[in-house]
């Protein structure tokens, strides 16, 4: 009957749409209301960070080396083109800081902590381990959502700080190495022009990626029905939601920073 | 039906009238349950009548469409916040698949009402697991096991003494046996009937194993689409003539109780 009826369906979607912003509000107002309430779980916090913070180290360092040397090569073709190829090291360390090296590294961070939380408090809630938690006073907001929704904020700054590093570190690398720049006079047009809002917008981006991921991870993990079927939407659901909120944020903060 | 509870003269737990709905199916249309303080009462039925989801009223992990659950007299749907954590606080849950947390190991699984949810030092909460571990037959050494590392015997051990840990007034216990071998069943069984014993605990437990309900219960009541359609001492059940009585205790599988095998 839906199916045949152009206007019952659009009104399902309407509805379902409705529902599902309604359903999403909610949560984030309840999460982040727990995240500044006491009790505070301390050593779930602790673990947490360790989680995103520590273990994401290698995948985001590996992604900012990478991106940091290629995008030296590319700048450098297109700025030799008109004789420019001194900007190379601004360019690099400023694509890095404002945006490359907050976005890759959500990405990739989104990929593994959003799955990651979607798929653990999706089996907790499929083998009423959140129910044993209400059960046992405790709140899972507090228990579970809070302690992701903090961690993955502080921490996302970190990583992505280090990522800056490292990829400028990258361009340093193939810009002496292969590129024929000069140690000293890279060193110095990478920071010459470097303005310490670019830093700041990075990690103020990488803290709102760091809130979207987790998010979106306990989110799709606190919703998932059905056994082992509805664990793998939710983890699907988690990785995809939360990378496109990340690319639509982005611009919103970009525009946010722009003018100054 | 309306039930003529020959209870002590405030029941412990009254359900009047609670109704569920799922989408367009109906789970529970009308439950009508009084337990007495200190009694054990046995809710017994099929697969998928609405066990698991009446326990789930009670405790407020779902919240029913309508009717009414007192517990000591206090009108319980909807409230929240403190006021239901307050609740929350006297009763202990034994779930129906063990419900163990697959990332604490057992003693942490075992204190997990007295650290996270009442601020007990862990120290003094883990020599309070290890004693409610004894109880149930299970050495200090299991405390340090995690639970993807027991058998199912000895998972139901340890929810059943996580279920006890706080000492709670209400003890739900949601198929204590189902899946278990005999003897580990009246192991469970003796444990649970010790326990409550020894706690002055008001139970209900469910269970599809006949064994089971005649050595816990105190009363016993049975539930068939969505309500409450008998109830009565264990004697009282083997006397009586009322056909979804009988054909549920013989297990026959001719009677008045069609199984909907689509949705057993
Ligand atoms: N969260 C839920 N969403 C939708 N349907 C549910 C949910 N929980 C239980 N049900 C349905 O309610 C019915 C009764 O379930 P349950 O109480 O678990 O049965 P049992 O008597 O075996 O414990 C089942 O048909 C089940 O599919
Ligand atoms: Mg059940």
């Amino acid at each position: 009957m839906t199916l045949i009826n152009p206007l019952a369906l659009i009104g399902h979607v309407v509805l379902a749409f409705a529902t599902h912003t309604g359903n999403f509000t909610i949560f984030t107002g309840k999460a982040i209301s727990h995240c500044v309430r006491a009790p505070i779980y301390l050593r779930s916090i602790g673990r947490q960070m360790l989680i995103i913070g520590y273990f994401s180290l290698p995948v985001v360092g590996l992604t900012a080396l990478f991106t940091g040397m290629v995008l030296a090569l590319q700048i450098y073709i297109g700025s030799s083109r008109f004789n420019a190829e001194s900007a190379v090291a601004t360019i690099v360390v400023i694509g890095i800081t404002r945006e490359l090296g907050p976005v890759l590294g959500g990405l990739m961070v989104a990929g593994r902590v959003a799955a990651a939380m979607a798929a653990e408090i999706g089996t907790m809630r499929v083998t009423e381990q959140i129910d044993a938690l209400t059960t046992l006073s405790t709140n899972p907001f507090k228990y579970l959502v809070a302690p992701r929704v903090i961690a993955a904020t502080l921490m996302l700054p970190c990583l992505v700080l280090v990522a800056m590093i490292i990829g400028v570190l990258g361009g340093y690398i193939v810009g002496t190495q292969k590129l024929g720049f000069n140690y000293a006079t890279y060193l110095k047009n990478t920071f010459d022009y470097l303005e310490v809002m670019d830093v700041i917008s990075g990690l103020v981006k990488a803290a709102v990626f760091g809130f979207i991921i987790a998010i979106m991870g306990c989110y799709n993990g606190y919703r998932s029905r059905g056994g082992a079927q509805g664990v793998g939407a939710a983890t699907t659901n988690a990785v995809v939601s939360a990378s496109i909120m990340i690319l639509i944020s982005n611009y919103l903060i970009t525009e946010l920073f722009f003018a100054k | 039906m309306t039930p003529s509870p020959d209870t002590t003269d405030s029941p412990k737990i009254s359900l009047r009238g609670v109704t569920k709905r799922f989408g367009a199916k109906t789970v529970l249309s009308g439950v009508d349950l009084d337990v007495g303080k200190g009694q054990s009462v046995v809710v017994i039925g099929g697969s998928g009548t609405g066990k698991s989801v009446m326990l789930k009223c009670v405790l407020g992990l779902m919240r029913p469409d309508g009717g009414s659950i007192l517990v000591d007299g206090k009108e319980t749907v909807g409230i929240k916040g403190s006021e239901r954590e307050a609740m929350m606080r006297r009763f202990g849950m034994l779930f129906q698949g063990a419900a163990l947390f697959d990332s604490l190991n057992v003693w942490q699984n075992v204190s997990f009402g007295l650290t996270a949810g009442r601020n007990m030092k862990r120290a003094e909460a883990r020599d309070i697991a290890l004693a409610k571990l004894a109880r149930v037959g299970l050495s200090a050494d299991v405390g340090a096991l995690f639970p993807s590392e027991l058998s199912g015997g000895m998972q139901k051990r340890v929810a059943l003494a996580r279920a006890i840990a706080t000492d709670p007034e209400i003890i739900f216990f949601d198929e204590p046996t189902t899946g278990l071998d005999p003897i580990m069943s009246d192991v469970i069984n003796n444990l649970i009937v010790d326990t409550v014993k020894d706690m002055g605990a008001t139970t209900v437990s469910i269970t599809h194993d006949m064994a089971s309900a005649r050595k816990i219960a105190d009363r016993i009541a049975m539930i068939y689409k969505g309500q409450i359609i008998w109830h009565g001492t264990v004697e009282e059940m083997d006397a009586t003539d009322n056909p979804y009585v009988q054909q549920f205790v013989h297990g026959r599988a001719e009677g008045p109780i069609s199984m909907e095998i689509r949705h057993a």
